[in-house]
């Protein structure tokens, strides 16, 4: 899934072991989920979200309005 | 590899269990070799070697429950079904293969040793995909 995580996480100079850290999962999961590999689950999003203090769209781009062209 | 502190767990487990292999594997095939085992107690020498297996298979199930790394317990998921797989199908066609008396009997752990390397198979295909092996 697309994402502003990398961009969220360059405002803040954090490198990708930083926000690991801080999400509690493993370095190569902030990768995978940065590249678009792996879709984090739900409670993953909303601590993402509750970490950069934004709402889940806006960290995510949701996969059926990018498809309708909407975004 | 990624080593999350459910795995370094999980890593104990399968050392301490693959020592009670060698423990009981060693003198039952000894004891078997050289007709020291009594026969009322030749089921219990024989399955015994069996039992550490079975663990690293709980192992296994206990690390994917302790795993709390999503991405990671996925990723070990994932090699689970390749290994699965790779072991059902191997295991399909060389049934029918053995039942039409095209190929000899096989020993039936060696399905064990199969599903194991399945896991790496499984390793070797996420990191192709996904750019981390997993576990």
């Amino acid at each position: 899934m697309e994402n502003r995580l990398r961009l969220l996480r360059a405002e803040r100079a954090w490198s990708q072991q930083d926000l690991a850290e801080r999400l509690e999962v493993s370095r190569q999961s902030v990768n995978a989920i940065e590249t678009g590999k792996y879709d984090p689950s739900l409670p993953l999003a909303f601590r993402i979200a509750e970490l950069f203090g934004a709402p889940i769209e806006e960290i995510f781009v949701s996969p059926s309005r990018r498809s309708s062209g909407a975004i | 590899m990624v080593r999350t502190p459910a795995w370094k767990r999980y890593k104990v487990r399968v050392i301490w269990l693959s020592l009670l292999y060698c423990a009981f594997l060693l003198p039952a095939v000894y004891g078997f070799k050289h007709q020291l085992v009594p026969h009322s107690v030749a089921f219990v020498v024989a399955v015994l070697p069996a039992l550490p297996i079975i663990g690293i298979f709980g192992a296994i199930g206990r690390y994917l429950v302790e795993e709390q790394d999503e991405y990671v317990r996925m990723l070990m998921v994932r090699q689970i079904l390749w290994a699965s797989g790779l072991t059902l199908s191997f295991a399909t066609v060389w049934g029918f293969l053995d039942n039409f008396g095209l190929v000899g009997h096989a020993d039936g752990y060696w399905l064990i040793a199969l599903w194991f390397a399945g896991l790496g198979l499984g390793g070797m295909v996420n990191k192709l995909t996904l750019g981390d092996a997993g576990c």
